[in-house]
């Protein structure tokens, strides 16, 4: 089913009697189990106002589309969200609504925000077939509750999304990137820490144990006019001289494919094993990495974000310990389909409101992305 | 404005209340006494008044607990407080409820400069958050012209902005984490110090709740690192569409200002007559804002001050230090003081898409003149928000109405346009009744059906937010029950 408006949508799910799955571009599959509902209808930019940094398109319109339109302005989606393609082998194209459902954001989450933080509005289409309109497309809006941050991130749950509006920012003059070598990771953790802890603004802080090269590296991001970038560079290599020598990479494309290869988790792909990606404090970072074990690591958001690629059927969030923070089994290998929760469990108190609020939005179960039992 | 009726069973049960509120409170933390009620019986909208059953002023999450859960159990209304400066009646007590603030709350409770993170109790000031981070050259960005009174917990239930949210966002782009009380005593943590939490964003939903789903008693803050120098420029035009234009042409250069503050003429000349900044009697003025070193400030105002020129400014005054930055400010941030030297007024906050700005300040400027009451207009311009404020004179008979409905009718204006009634002050009691003009009933639904799910009793703050007609039935449940 791939309806072609919001209204035919409604009637889709009016009609319904069993679940559906509801697919974008399909990337990360669909999400949910039962008769495909395809979003690739509701598609295209309705409106783009580059002077008020704001861009509205159907759900099911294609990234590409998107990104081609706001590069013709200089402009961009700064929240730079992943491509699962990568990681997970999939192919598809990736969708406006699959990146609001799943609050897809990439290193620079840590300095602008993730994709909630740019969506300013939404519309969706709840289990009863009922469209709703949330936010609008203005930058400051406190009118009523703020059900669009709901959606970002829902995984389909609670409706269908089938518009978002969105802020956009521009692109800056230039990008560099700042590259240590040879840090451990709590040395690294304490490097990008004391960069984010600067007035020079990072967009980006992640360490690999093993780069490209084999080697660790330390990647910190600088982005600004050409004169920011030249002063910038030069205070930060006074700021973190105790960490060793510092090599500033400024070749735009060179630059870009670093940060792309960070932001897909390209270190991870095509090898065995089950990936994971766990949010914790950044000083906790290192402290996990080492509890894990893990056969791959790779650190974003200044250490805050850990990937981890453990052995098939590994229950990763076990290794937590008293490490406060939640961990999603991104990628699942056959051997742990069924075995172990994709999501991370919640205190019962709040796991009371997210059921109360599934069966509200959702009343016949339609959109129930079936939780792997544990 | 209509308040629900208060309910005759709360109001008769009023000793049996403050007995038990006063069995799990110190006795100065339950505040009985008609007399002493009244200090709580509205914010900063003062134009509405009503003293509640009683206050209370707990001293920590277990205590906020115990009074929701009594509160809970007897079917009391509960109106959280945060300072009480809400311009929209956020704060605003019904006859038949405890007023629950949370001023003795105000803690610092774990600063972590390597994290970037404050946690503090929410009776905390905003100010007073950068404040305990400001030794280590840390601030926290939201900042409302209220900052220096108003609460962090205040602050998190309307989703507060301030001047530079263009570069830093609003509470809810900076807010990691809560500790919230539930109105049936029950305690969830949402969130945390890592940037993002698990399931569901129920922490996105609370922020801008307007304390209708939750008591929130701590906060995991976003603290930033201060840049090293802020300068701005200010521009005069001889039209509000050039001054509309040369914003839209500032933010496409690529320039991401700090803050581009706009005044119309009216505005202008109030300020000018009140704080003597020396600014230039035109039709509109902008004041841009840059951050960095130096140099860096020196290279984007060039580059703002060349687009500036571009459109023909009346005048165009850089300021080159401090000194120069402070008098630049100076007029801009004494607008609300001159305004209520003149007269009575009322702040709207309706926010619109920056390409309408000059179609829309017309429109204002006509329906000023129908009405026959002046706006003047100071607003964040590169976000849109506007700050039209009307005056009017609270002892002439029927000018408050007049201006409510002039109100009324401005805030529809920005709602035609593509915009929303509100862009940081919040509903409350204010904007209830024109939230039909902004969303369909199926809307309101899925909103009034999140607060279901956290207070199903629609105990907490119930009578705004939400048309009173849209509530009605769901505030009557507790009592149909019976």
């Amino acid at each position: 089913m791939t309806p072609k408006t919001e209204d035919e949508l409604s009637e889709i799910i009016k009609a319904a009697r069993d679940p559906l799955q509801i697919r974008g571009g399909g990337t990360r599959g669909g999400a949910g189990t039962g008769a495909l509902l395809e979003t690739g209808g509701l598609s295209g930019i309705s409106l783009y106002e580059p002077g008020a940094l704001t861009l509205v398109a159907g759900a099911g319109t294609p990234l590409a589309e998107i990104d081609t339109a706001l590069a013709r302005e200089n402009q961009r989606l700064a929240f730079e969200p992943l491509d699962h393609r990568t990681l997970l082998g999939s192919s598809g194209e990736p969708t406006l609504g699959g990146v609001a459902a799943t609050n897809a954001s990439g290193p620079r989450r840590i300095q602008v925000g993730a994709a909630r933080d740019f969506m300013l509005g939404v519309r969706f289409v709840d289990g009863a077939g009922n469209i709703v309109k949330n936010g609008g497309r203005v930058m400051k809006n406190v009118t009523g509750y703020d059900l669009v941050k709901l959606m970002a991130g829902s995984w389909g749950q609670l409706g269908v999304m089938t518009e978002v509006s969105l802020k956009v920012l521009p692109v800056p003059e230039m990008i560099a990137t700042l590259l240590i070598n040879g840090l451990n990771e709590t040395r690294a953790v304490a490097a990008m820490s004391r960069a984010l802890g600067s007035p020079f603004e990072i967009t980006g802080a992640a360490h690999a144990p093993r780069g490209v090269d084999g080697h660790p590296v330390t990647m910190l991001r600088i982005e600004g006019f050409e004169t920011q970038i030249t002063y910038r560079a030069g205070e930060l290599k006074k700021l973190l001289a105790e960490f060793g020598d510092i090599a500033v990479e400024t070749d735009q494309d060179r630059v870009a494919a670093g940060w792309a290869w960070v932001r897909d988790v390209a270190l991870m792909k095509d090898k065995p094993g089950d990936v994971w990606r766990f949010s914790v404090k950044p000083s906790d970072g290192p402290k996990l990495a080492a509890a894990l074990g893990a056969e791959d690591i790779l650190l974003d958001w200044g250490g805050g974000l850990v990937w981890a690629r453990m052995p098939e059927g590994t229950d990763a969030r076990t290794k937590m310990g008293d490490i406060a923070g939640h961990g999603t089994l991104v990628r699942m290998s056959d051997g742990s389909r069924g075995r172990i929760p994709r999501l991370h469990p919640e205190p019962a108190p709040v796991a009371k409101l997210t059921d109360g609020l599934r069966a509200r939005f959702d009343p016949r179960g339609l959109f129930n992305l079936a939780p792997v039992p544990a | 404005m209509q308040m629900p009726t208060p309910d005759a069973r709360v109001l008769s049960r009023k000793a049996e209340i403050v007995d038990r509120l006063r069995g799990v409170l110190p006795a100065d933390a339950v505040i009985d006494d008609v007399a002493e009620t009244r200090a709580y019986e509205c914010d900063a909208l003062t134009a509405y008044k009503c003293p509640p059953l009683a206050a209370v002023l707990p001293a920590s999450t277990e205590e906020v607990a115990a009074v929701l859960k009594i509160c809970h159990e007897m079917d009391v209304p509960v109106v959280p407080r945060g300072s009480g400066t809400s311009l929209a009646g956020g704060a605003l007590p019904t006859a038949d409820c405890v007023i629950l603030g949370v001023s003795k709350l105000n803690e610092v409770l774990e600063t972590d400069y390597d994290n970037r993170f404050i946690r503090v109790q929410t009776g905390r000031t905003n100010l007073s958050v950068t404040g305990a981070v400001e030794e280590q050259d840390f601030f926290y960005a939201p900042d409302p012209s209220s900052q220096l009174a108003c609460a962090i917990s205040g602050n998190i239930a309307m989703n507060s902005g301030g001047a530079h949210c263009l570069k830093y966002g609003v509470t809810t782009n900076n807010l990691l984490g809560v500790t919230m009380v539930m109105m049936d005593g029950t305690v969830v943590e949402l969130g945390g110090a890592h940037l993002d939490a698990a399931g569901l964003d129920l922490l996105g939903v609370i922020c801008g709740s307007e304390g209708q789903l939750g008591v929130v008693t701590e906060a995991t803050l976003r603290i930033l690192r201060k840049p090293e120098g802020a300068r701005p420029v200010l521009m005069g035009f001889d039209a509000n569409e050039v001054a509309g234009a040369c914003v839209s042409d500032i933010i496409k250069a690529g320039v991401l200002p700090v803050a581009i503050e706009f005044m119309d003429r009216p505005c202008i000349r109030a300020c000018e007559a009140f704080a003597k900044a020396g600014y230039p009697d035109c039709e509109a003025l902008l004041i841009v804002e840059v951050e960095g070193s130096d140099e860096e400030i020196d290279h984007q105002l060039k580059l703002i001050m060349d687009i500036a020129r571009r459109h023909n400014p009346v005048e165009l005054r850089e300021a080159k230090d401090a000194d120069e930055a402070g008098r630049i400010w100076l007029g801009r941030k004494s607008a609300f003081g001159a305004m209520g030297q003149i007269n009575d007024y009322m702040c709207l906050d309706g926010t619109i898409p920056v390409s309408e700005l000059p179609r829309v300040l017309t429109r204002i400027g006509e329906m000023s003149k129908e009405y026959g009451l002046d706006v003047a207009n100071v607003f964040h311009a590169g976000d849109g928000n506007m700050h039209p404020l009307i005056l009017f004179d609270a002892n002439k008979p029927g000018d408050l109405e007049k201006c409510e409905e002039l109100g009324a009718d401005i805030l529809k204006l920005c709602v035609e346009v593509g915009g929303c009634l509100t862009g940081e002050h919040g509903v409350g009691i204010e904007k209830r009744d024109l939230m039909h003009v902004q969303y369909a009933p199926a809307d309101l639904e899925a909103q009034m059906a999140v607060k279901d799910v956290f207070d199903p009793n629609w105990l907490l703050n119930s009578a705004k937010v939400f048309p009173l007609d849209a509530s009605d039935a769901r505030r009557a449940l507790d009592v149909a029950a019976e």
